[in-house]
C-alpha cells in the first residue's frame, strides 16, 4: 500500500551543521496492516512520514501510496491519506465540530456526508459532551481525539500518525488503540511512528526499527525478537560495580556453556547483560558464580524484547540514544523545517 | 447535495471528477468562514480598526484645519483632502497584516492540516485571506465615510461609491498577496511584523494621502508618485469631487498626467502581478 524507496533527505548547510535526516530509507507497507515504524526521537520517522504525507519532497527516492506516485500526483495521494501530526493543530478559536466542518470542506465533502461522518466519530472517539466547545478549552487527550477524528473524516485508505500518544493519560491512550485496531481490522492500512517500544509491540503487525535515518531491522514484533534468540538476563554481583570486577565477571560468564553476547552495561552501574540459550543455564550461572565467592545482588531473567532487537542491531539501548540524540539535535533548525 | 451516498467525493453530474470552481468556492468559503468566526468571537481588533482611521480622521483634520487657502488644488478644504488618504491608508494597513494570521498558523503548524489536505487549489488560501481583508476594509471605509460626511468633508454619490469599492478592492488584493508571500517567505511572526512595522508609515507619508505632490519637495514627489497608495488615492479622491469620469486626469505626476482608469489599471496590474508572484511559493512548499 505504501512504498517508500531509497529515500534520502538532508536538512540545513550553510549556516547549520547538515543532518542527514534519511539516509537510504527503503519501507513498504502492506494494505491493511498497522504498522509500526520505531526509533529514538531523531531517527527520521517524522522526516520520512513528512514526505509520505507530500509536505516534504526527498532530495532522492520514490514515494508511492496505492501505487499513485505522490511526487507526481501529490493531490491524488493526499486524497488517500489522513495525516495526524506530531503537533496537535488545533484553531483554539473554534469548536471541535467547527473544526471537523472545516476539514470536510478542504476534502471536499459535502453538507449530509459531513454530517453523517461527523456524527459517527464524535461517537466512534466520545467527544459528544465536549466538541461544541472551544477547542482552547480542550486537555491534551481531547486535543488529540479530535485531531484523529478530522484525520478520519474522509474515510482515508490510510491513516498516518505520528508519535499519536506521546504524553496522553491511559484513557486516551487505550481509546486511540482500540480504534486504531478497530481501523485495522475494517481495511485502513495504518502507519504509526512511536518511540515508545510497548506501543509498537502492543499494537504493530509489522515494524520497522528506524536509527539514523535508515531501516536497522523489519518484521513482525515475534519474528524480530525471535531472531534475537533466548532469554535476557541482567546480572548485578553488587548494587554499583567498578569495570575491574565487571570485566572479571564477563570473563567467568563467557567461559559457561550457553551463554552468548556478555555485554557490560557502564551506564547501569557496570551491571551485566547477556543472552542464555535456555532458561536452566541460569541456574548453572548462579552455582558458578557462588564457587567463585561472587555475590549475587541482582539477576532478572525476561523474554527478549524490541528493545533487545534494537540492542542488537545498535549496540545501545533506545533510551540511551534518546538521551544522546537529546544534545545534539538542532531544534531551532527543526523548527524550521517543520513551519512549511 | 442531498445525496446520502457513502462514497468518498461527490461525484459531479457528468461524471468523472467535481467542478474545480466548485471545489475552489467550497475550500475558499470554508477558510473565510473561519476568519470570520475568528472575528466574530475576538471582536477587537474589527473595534480598533474603525477607531483607528476615525481618530486619524479626526486629529489629522483638526491639525491642518488653519492651512492657508489655496494650499490644496481646488480649493478644497483640507479635512475632505484627508478623507480619501485615510481610507486607502486603513485598507492598507488591515490588508499588510494578513499575512500575520497565516504565519501564525504556519507557526502552529495548522497550516500543515490545508497542505495535506487535496485542496483543488492552494490559491484558496489567498482568495480567504483576500475575501476577509476587503470586506473588513469595506466597514471601516464606511465608518471613515460616514464620519467625514458628518464632519461636513463630502460624500461620494452613486458612481463615486462604486469607483471607491473596486479601487480598494484592487489595493487589498495586490497588498494581501504581498503580505501572504512574506508569511511564507520570512522565518516567523517578529520578522513578519518587523517588515509590517518599516513598511506601514513611511509608505503612508511618500504618499498623497496627507499632502498633494505640489507640496513635496521633488524627491518626494517622485516617491509619492510612484506609490501603490498615491494610485488608489487619487481616483478616490476624485470620486469626492463629485462629477468625474475614468478619463479625467486625476494624478499630476513628474513624469506625466494619469487619469482615473490609468491609475486602476497600474493596480491591476501589480495586484495580478503580486499573485502570480506568490502563487509558486505556495507550492514550493513542497519542496
Amino acid at each position: 500500500m505504501i512504498e517508500l524507496q531509497h529515500l534520502s533527505k538532508r536538512f540545513g548547510g550553510r549556516k547549520a551543521q547538515p543532518v542527514q535526516a534519511l539516509d537510504d530509507l527503503s519501507l513498504s507497507v502492506p494494505a491493511g496492516s498497522l504498522y509500526g515504524l520505531l526509533g529514538p526521537n531523531g531517527a527520521g520517522k517524522t522526516t520520512a512520514l513528512r514526505i509520505l504525507c507530500t509536505l516534504l519532497a526527498p532530495d532522492s527516492g520514490t514515494v508511492k501510496v496505492a501505487g499513485v506516485d505522490a511526487l507526481a500526483e501529490p493531490r491524488s495521494v493526499r486524497r488517500l491519506l489522513g495525516y495526524v501530526a506530531q503537533e496537535v493543530a488545533i484553531d483554539k478559536i473554534l469548536s471541535g465540530r467547527e473544526l471537523l466542518h472545516l476539514q470536510a470542506a478542504l476534502y471536499h465533502m459535502d453538507a449530509a456526508d459531513r454530517s453523517a461522518r461527523s456524527a459517527e466519530l464524535i461517537d466512534l472517539l466520545g467527544m459528544g459532551d465536549w466538541i461544541d466547545r472551544r477547542c482552547g478549552t480542550y486537555s491534551g487527550g481531547m486535543r488529540r481525539r479530535l485531531d484523529l477524528a478530522a484525520g478520519l473524516l474522509h474515510r482515508p485508505k490510510v491513516l498516518v500518525l505520528d508519535e499519536p500518544t506521546v504524553g496522553l493519560d491511559i484513557e486516551s491512550r487505550s481509546a486511540i488503540w482500540q480504534v486504531l485496531r478497530q481501523l485495522r481490522d475494517q481495511g485502513t492500512t495504518v502507519l504509526l511512528s512511536s518511540h515508545y517500544l510497548e506501543e509498537v509491540d502492543a499494537l504493530a503487525d509489522r515494524l520497522a526499527i528506524i536509527d539514523g535515518g535508515r531501516v536497522i531491522a523489519e518484521g513482525t514484533p515475534a519474528e524480530l525478537k525471535g531472531a534475537l534468540g533466548g532469554d535476557r538476563v541482567t546480572l548485578r554481583v553488587r548494587e554499583f560495580s567498578d569495570e575491574q570486577e565487571a570485566s572479571r565477571v564477563r570473563t567467568l560468564l563467557q567461559a559457561c556453556q550457553g551463554v552468548r553476547q556478555v555485554v557490560v552495561n557502564r551506564a547501569q552501574g557496570y551491571s551485566l547483560n547477556l543472552v542464555v540459550e535456555d532458561a536452566s543455564v541460569v541456574e548453572t550461572l548462579r552455582r558458578q558464580l557462588v564457587d567463585a565467592r561472587l555475590p549475587v545482588f541482582a539477576l532478572a531473567q525476561s523474554r527478549p524484547s524490541l528493545d533487545d532487537v534494537y540492542l542488537q542491531a545498535t549496540g545501545r539501548t533506545l533510551i540511551d540514544a534518546e538521551l544522546s540524540v537529546a544534545g545534539r539535535r538542532d531544534l531551532k533548525e527543526e523548527r524550521k523545517q517543520s513551519m512549511r | 447535495m442531498t445525496s446520502a451516498s457513502p462514497s468518498l467525493t461527490p461525484v459531479a453530474a457528468g461524471g468523472g471528477e467535481p467542478s474545480a470552481l466548485a471545489e475552489i468556492a467550497q475550500e475558499t468559503l470554508a477558510l473565510t468562514r473561519r476568519l470570520f468566526v475568528q472575528l466574530a468571537r475576538r471582536p477587537s481588533t474589527l473595534v480598533a480598526g474603525v477607531l483607528q482611521p476615525l481618530i486619524w480622521l479626526v486629529l489629522f483634520g483638526a491639525l491642518f484645519a488653519n492651512a492657508p487657502e489655496g494650499l490644496l488644488p481646488g480649493g478644497m478644504s483640507y479635512g475632505r483632502f484627508l478623507g480619501a488618504g485615510v481610507i486607502v491608508f486603513t485598507a492598507f494597513s488591515a490588508a499588510l497584516n494578513a499575512g500575520l494570521p497565516v504565519m501564525f498558523d504556519r507557526e502552529f503548524g495548522f497550516l500543515n492540516r490545508l497542505l495535506v489536505a487535496p485542496l483543488r487549489s492552494r490559491s484558496s488560501i489567498v482568495f480567504a485571506s483576500v475575501l476577509y481583508i476587503t470586506s473588513l476594509s469595506l466597514v471601516q471605509s464606511l465608518a471613515i465615510m460616514g464620519t467625514a460626511a458628518l464632519l461636513g468633508y463630502g460624500w461620494p454619490g452613486g458612481a463615486g461609491l462604486l469607483l471607491v469599492l473596486v479601487t480598494l478592492l484592487l489595493l487589498v488584493f495586490a497588498v494581501t498577496a504581498l503580505s501572504l508571500g512574506l508569511a511564507f517567505a520570512l522565518p516567523g511572526h517578529i520578522e513578519l511584523i518587523a517588515v509590517i512595522f518599516v513598511a506601514n508609515l513611511p509608505l503612508l507619508f511618500a504618499s498623497t494621502a496627507l499632502a498633494p505632490i505640489s507640496f513635496m519637495p521633488t524627491w518626494l514627489g517622485w516617491l509619492a508618485a510612484l506609490n501603490p497608495l498615491t494610485f488608489a488615492i487619487e481616483p478616490i479622491r476624485a470620486a469626492y469631487t463629485g462629477s468625474f469620469h475614468l478619463t479625467d486626469v486625476v494624478l499630476v505626476a513628474p513624469y506625466g498626467s494619469l487619469t482615473a482608469g490609468a491609475c486602476l489599471a497600474i493596480l491591476a496590474g501589480l495586484a495580478a502581478g503580486l499573485f502570480l508572484l506568490i502563487r509558486p511559493m505556495l507550492d514550493r512548499k513542497l519542496t
